[in-house]
């Protein structure tokens, strides 16, 4: 039972890696607020935005055994 | 219309590309393109080594192609190339190239402007560049998000 979490750009080096396996949970809030604090409050920012499944997402959603969460912060491309 | 929207993690050749492009449409009176590729002098002077674009596989080639059939609705076209690279490149490389074709000119160089403008600040891109053996993410420019609001 676990879910996917990626991070992109900066937010790779806050948290250590591109992407890493948590155990489950029942929303987006929750499996953020399961991980280390510090790494929780830059996910919580204001800027940052998340998709479920390559779908992007507003607020806590629930999630599901197997769901990938992206966390997405402000773009640089071109 | 003729739409060819690619992201690419290889090298490309620009110059062919759009040679390409322009060869299959030669009712177009107009073609405009922008090349945008890695500048060799950084902040302050440095000597950036080596810039890498990471994407997202389920965001960024939808959104580009999105991004596509928005300019294609907004302007009359007869054809839209946009390519983007992501990967690691060094000074010199291509990173991005667009082209709109036209009847007419002035539709060309909006739909360009426009498309560039929303890869820029609005596509599934992350940048970051090697100086002085140290990598350090880029962060979107205020003068990218200005551009953005010129369009309404």
């Amino acid at each position: 039972m676990a879910i996917t979490l990626v991070f992109l750009g900066r937010l790779e080096d806050a948290a250590g890696s591109g992407s890493r396996e948590v155990p489950a949970a029942a929303s987006l809030g929750q499996a953020i607020g399961a991980l280390d604090p510090d790494l929780a409050d830059v996910l919580r920012g204001p800027r940052i935005r998340c998709a479920v499944n390559g779908t992007l997402v507003q607020g806590d959603v629930p999630l599901r055994n197997g769901d990938e969460v992206a966390f997405l912060p402000p773009v640089s491309g071109g | 219309m003729i739409g060819d929207v690619r992201l690419l993690t290889l090298p490309f050749d620009a110059a062919e590309e759009l040679g390409t492009f322009t060869q299959r449409l030669p009712q177009a009176g107009g073609i405009v393109s922008f090349l945008g590729q890695v500048r060799a002098g950084g902040p302050e002077g440095a000597e950036v080594e080596a810039l890498e674009l990471r994407h997202y596989d389920p965001l960024t080639l939808p959104a580009m192609t999105a991004l596509a059939a928005r300019v294609a609705g907004r302007w009359t076209l007869d054809g839209l190339l946009i390519l983007h690279r992501s990967g690691t490149m060094g000074p010199g490389e291509p990173i991005v190239l667009v082209a709109a074709a036209a009847r007419h000119r002035r539709d060309a160089f909006a739909a360009a402007d426009f498309a560039m403008d929303h890869l820029k600040s609005e596509s599934w891109f992350w940048k970051r560049e090697k100086v002085a053996g140290a990598w350090r993410w880029i962060e979107p420019r205020d003068q990218d998000i200005e551009d953005l609001a010129r369009w309404g």
